[in-house]
């Protein structure tokens, strides 16, 4: 009884946390993307917004194009994070490896608007980038590097990085260096010993790195709308335009809705093609 | 060859020559650096100085994965990731060998090794006698030069590893390659090898056979570590030819032979087996012993085929490790029983300190 009472206990906060900040608004969010409005303040029942959602090319291309943003962002994290994870899982020692890491999460204790505004300062047209170009003489005048996609691919693997080393580092660093040392011995080069000893090891945590880096991209909405301007097509700021700005919040429920099978389809996907399970991935990572 | 970390040197002008086709084991505590020997020979690390060749070529600059050299780590590293055949299978493909030759090799590898057909079981299915077969397998299809096995019984339970150390033997001799084993366990490496290493601080301490090894230690460090001894420290009252008499600290006299040159008034250190020393219940059967002493049996260490007695001299209360002798003479000697025991100056080595 005593022991019953005690388990509840330890739930409580749990249940409470999911319940409030989770389910409820996602259950409110759901009925809200289902009602109509067909007068002021007489709703109704139906599929709508959901259509409305089809029928405009622009809200779907905002969508598609959001998704293979994120998905390329996640592609370059984990290109860039690997070999920088396997630096410190493998290679650096003691102290230095401590550094490392730590220099890894350093940029993480400012927040994000600041990082991306210290993006902003070297990439605008009177940045440091440019201006240092006109001064080494490559550029006869400024060049505008904001305000485009590779802005924007910049500041999200910039803002990611840190999800992606982490699981990796985590992985890589229980792969005993004798697998390492007998895929050699074995004849093996070096690009055979990666790819049939060392990815195969670190697989979870490449998956459960590629899932929060995606998340985190698709969902992401200062970066977008910062490094890549008013008109970055980020589908995030569709969904803002229709709460805050059109103030149509039956249209951004049903908005936030399709995001969230979007990113639950992908993740889902990427899933099934590596043959990783969700609980292998995250119990891991 | 030498190897030096820093300022400390792991080890220190090893000279050796293994002949082909021959089971060599490298004897020594943990920290001699005998794994460093091997990792240089396998190729992860780069000696300092010297040279490492085999088949009469230098391999200096030959990398690790280019040098027909293959190694079993000390826990295998059998790729988890890949099933018995694939594992066995790894070198073969790296080599570029047509799928199909690789699955009939490794077919034939698995049965030479006793393990026939269980090439799609997964690593962690099969146990640990297997596991170590499914390594050696693994470096055997390559045909290496040379085989080096880095303490591989080490994680065995007793059973398991009295019973690889006769497969191994069988397996190198069915392979005739060269196999080069590094162990600290000495019933490893005597009964296994052809030639024995004691390794200690970097240095060869003695090469030799096995039994060269036990019976005629050449230094302190190999009589000490090679088998059991008894162990006095005194000085050297007597020469006469190789025949030196030591008094004990205890002030006993023990006459034996000496290892080196000495002289009268060295510090010397004396070894005497437990099976070298004889038991009789009056002394009759000690006439011709260089060593006799009486005492009364301190306590009986039963063990089977290994038992032992400890008994204590009367005269100096030296306490003597002795074997006990399983002709079923001395079964029902217990503690506080007297006893004469005895044995041969041949069997007494001298070393001198320093």
């Amino acid at each position: 009884m005593n022991r019953r009472f005690g388990f509840y206990l330890l739930l409580a906060p749990l249940v409470v946390w999911l319940g409030a900040l989770i389910i409820i608004p996602h259950i409110d969010l759901f009925l809200t993307s289902l009602s109509v409005k067909v007068r002021p303040r007489v709703y109704e029942i139906g599929l709508d917004n959901y259509s409305a959602f089809f029928g405009e090319p622009l809200y779907w291309n905002t969508f598609a194009r959001t998704a293979l943003m994120s998905v390329s962002a996640t592609a370059l994290t984990l290109i860039i994070g690997f070999p920088i994870a396997y630096y410190i899982a493998k290679l650096a020692q003691g102290r230095f490896r401590a550094t490392l890491f730590v220099l890894c999460l350093l940029p993480f204790w400012v927040s994000e608007l600041v990082r991306t505004f210290g993006w902003m300062i070297l990439l605008r047209e009177t940045g440091v980038v440019s201006s240092a170009l006109q001064w080494l003489g490559l550029t006869s005048g400024p060049i505008e590097f904001l305000y485009n996609d590779a802005a924007i691919m910049v500041g999200l693997v910039y803002t990611s990085m840190l999800f992606m080393v982490v699981p990796l580092v985590t992985t890589l660093d229980s792969l005993d260096n004798s697998y390492i040392e007998a895929g050699y011995d074995l004849g093996g080069n070096s690009f055979a010993v990666l790819r049939e000893i060392v990815i195969p090891h670190a697989k979870p945590g490449i998956v459960s790195g590629c899932i929060i880096v995606f998340m985190l991209s698709l969902g992401n909405y200062l970066t977008p709308i910062l490094l890549g301007g008013k008109d970055s097509l980020w589908f995030t700021q569709q969904i803002y335009a229709q709460f805050i700005t059109r103030f149509n919040w039956e249209q951004g429920s049903a908005f936030g809705f399709l995001l969230l099978i979007l990113s639950s389809l992908i993740v889902w996907g990427g899933l099934k093609l590596t043959g990783q399970t969700l609980s292998k991935t995250v119990g891991q990572g | 060859m030498r190897k030096t970390f820093a300022d400390f040197v792991a080890v220190d002008d090893v000279d050796l020559a293994i002949p082909s086709g021959s089971f060599f084991s490298i004897l020594g505590p943990s920290g001699c650096g005998k794994t460093t020997l091997l990792r240089m020979i396998a190729g992860f690390l780069q000696p300092t100085s010297g040279d490492i060749l085999i088949k009469g070529r230098s391999v200096l600059d030959v990398p690790p994965n280019k040098r027909a050299v293959n190694m079993v780590f000390q826990h295998l590293a059998l790729f988890p990731m890949m099933n018995v055949a694939e594992n066995v299978g790894y070198g073969l493909r790296r080599r570029g060998m047509p799928r199909e030759d690789v699955a009939k090799k490794v077919e034939d590898a698995l049965a030479r090794v006793g393990l026939p057909g269980s090439g799609t079981k997964r690593i962690s299915q099969i146990s640990g006698g297997q596991k170590q077969r499914v390594a050696i397998a693994r470096c055997l299809v390559l045909d290496p030069d040379v085989l080096l096995l880095d303490e591989p019984l080490g994680a065995l339970d007793l059973k398991l590893r009295e019973h690889m150390k006769v497969e191994l033997k069988k397996l190198q001799h069915e392979f005739e390659t060269t196999f080069i084993y590094i162990t600290h366990d000495q019933s490893e490496a005597l009964v296994m090898s052809d030639r024995v290493a004691v390794m200690n601080a970097g240095r060869f301490e003695q090469v030799g056979p096995a039994q060269e090894l036990y019976y005629q230690p050449k230094t302190i460090f190999v009589a000490e570590f090679v088998g059991d001894s008894n162990k006095w420290r005194g000085r050297v009252a007597a020469i006469e030819q190789n025949r030196v008499t030591v008094t004990t600290a205890q002030s006993g006299r023990i006459c034996g032979v000496a290892a080196g040159p000495c002289s009268i008034g060295d510090d010397v250190e004396v070894f005497v087996r437990p099976e070298a020393v004889a038991l009789s219940r009056d002394g009759s059967t000690l006439q011709n012993m260089a060593n006799q002493m009486d005492g009364e049996v301190v306590s009986v260490l039963f063990n089977g085929a290994a038992s032992r007695l400890l008994v204590r001299a009367r005269e100096t209360g030296d306490e003597i490790d002795v074997a006990l002798p399983q002709t079923g003479e001395f079964n029902d000697l217990q503690a506080g029983q007297s006893v004469s025991f005895g044995w041969s100056d041949a069997q007494t080595k001298c070393f001198v300190i320093g």
